[in-house]
């Protein structure tokens, strides 16, 4: 039932689905929690948007919007948003809080989750 | 990594997306100049994209929504023209009558004159365990952070009308918002502070400020210690909201545009003109004083109109002699 692995655009994914679209993802993923009311979160969404044609097939753009999934985010302590979660084999290996500039993004993805 | 450089140069660019830059590429672009605005990829839309409801903005009755009034500015700007470009400057040659700019995406672009948008941060309260605790508890953003707080105790830092804002604002989710602050009355304007001290949610700190957080993998509290005696007591909190004020985001312009001793960039009297010829400056990068996005949407349509005058100078002057081309008055 998850979104097909070449998906070159963020998947949306809900207290229901997130074991399956990240968890159990078979491709590296980033999650982004978000929110409607956040400022901030507004900024990073179209940076979102090309990294998921940018990296399509290679690694899943995730996104949870935390006020329609108040499970997700507390299981994970998550207070402050955007803040994206790097998930590799189900394992979260790396968080940023905060927006963050295209090219940071691009290292962030590189490092922790296509190498090694 | 290549550089693109674009070999014309353009007639203005402008630097930051807050109300001034929005404001300045309309008449810019209305003007046509075909201006190109580089937004910043991530503070695109400046301090606004940061607020709730935006009450004071005239010809809005009943208030608008800060990204949805930036959203605006920025379609008003490209239907008249304007370019976006969604990346941040990294470096600046200003001095040149013709500038160049270089953005974090390696691109570099020239042109006859600039206009400085780059508005203002957010100021740290510059403690140990600040950074580490932020995103984890400490918080710059009370609307997009203030949700995670149902129910919890948190303090606001800050007295002014920002700090009065945010608390008022996250009385909505907190059962109890203490507010700390170095004085002991408000610098926040009358019905601002009334509205505060009318709010059975807000408790204040008077003449206190934050010492120390606490937390491991999240705030657990924080040591307030009295600006006059220096004792020091706990208070137990989840989250710790900093309003503080701001400081101008002009590091790149150090050594080339005069500055004030706090940064902000020093302008000619009541003009938009630095101390830079073709080098305009506007909005909250320039003014410590107002702050308001009204006032910043004004001083970006001067410096637009600054910057427009000073190119029709310069296409007038004869290229032959430098000595014609207008340089930044002294005194105005």
């Amino acid at each position: 039932m998850t979104t097909p692995a070449n998906a070159a655009a963020p998947v949306h994914a809900t207290d229901a689905t997130y074991r399956a679209e990240v968890l159990e993802s078979e491709l590296p993923v980033v999650v982004d929690f978000w929110a409607p009311w956040c400022g901030p979160c507004r900024m990073v969404a179209p940076v979102l948007d090309e990294l998921a044609v940018a990296y399509a097939g290679r690694v899943k753009i995730v996104k949870v919007n935390t006020d329609e999934n108040g499970q997700v985010a507390a299981d994970y302590g998550i207070v402050s948003i955007p803040t994206m979660h790097f998930v590799k084999d189900g394992e979260l290996v790396a968080t940023v809080v905060g927006a963050r500039p295209k090219p940071a993004l691009v290292q962030e993805i590189e490092t922790n989750l296509l190498t090694g | 990594m290549s550089e693109q450089t674009t070999t014309t140069p353009r007639d203005v660019i402008i630097v930051g997306s807050g109300p001034a830059g929005y404001t300045a590429a309309i008449y810019a672009a209305r003007a046509g100049l075909a201006p190109l605005v580089i937004a910043g990829s991530v503070t695109a839309g400046g301090a606004l994209m940061n607020t709730t409801e935006v009450e004071n903005f005239p010809g809005f009755p009943d208030g608008i929504q800060g990204p949805e009034l930036m959203e605006a500015m920025q379609t008003q700007a490209e239907k008249f023209g304007a370019e976006v470009l969604w990346d941040d400057v990294t470096e600046m040659e200003l001095g040149a009558p013709v500038k160049t700019l270089r953005t974090g995406g390696g691109e570099v672009f020239t042109a006859f004159s600039v206009i400085l948008s780059t508005g203002s941060a957010y100021r740290e309260l510059g403690l140990p365990d600040e950074k580490r605790l932020s995103g984890r508890g400490v918080s710059w953003c009370a609307t997009c952070d203030g949700f995670f707080f149902r129910d919890q105790e948190i303090v606001v830092v800050g007295g002014g009308d920002s700090a009065v804002e945010e608390a008022t604002f996250l009385t909505r989710f907190a059962s109890k918002v203490t507010m700390v602050h170095r004085r002991d009355e408000l610098r926040a304007s009358k019905i601002m502070a009334d509205r505060a001290k009318n709010d059975p949610k807000i408790q204040f700190a008077w003449n206190s400020e934050v010492v120390a957080i606490h937390g491991d993998a999240k705030v657990s509290g924080v040591t307030l210690g009295d600006t006059r005696t220096g004792e020091e007591r706990e208070l137990a909190v989840g989250g710790v909201f900093v309003a503080i004020g701001h400081v101008p985001r002009t590091e790149l312009l150090v050594g080339q545009v005069n500055l004030d001793e706090n940064g902000y960039i020093e302008v000619a009297g009541r003009t938009t003109l630095t101390n830079l010829p073709g080098v305009f400056a506007c909005g909250d990068a320039v003014d410590h004083l107002y702050r308001q996005a009204i006032t910043a949407a004004g001083t970006g349509c001067s410096a637009a109109i600054d910057a427009q005058n000073y190119l029709a100078a310069l296409s007038d002057a004869d290229p032959a002699s430098p000595s014609e081309i207008p340089h930044a008055l002294e005194e105005v």
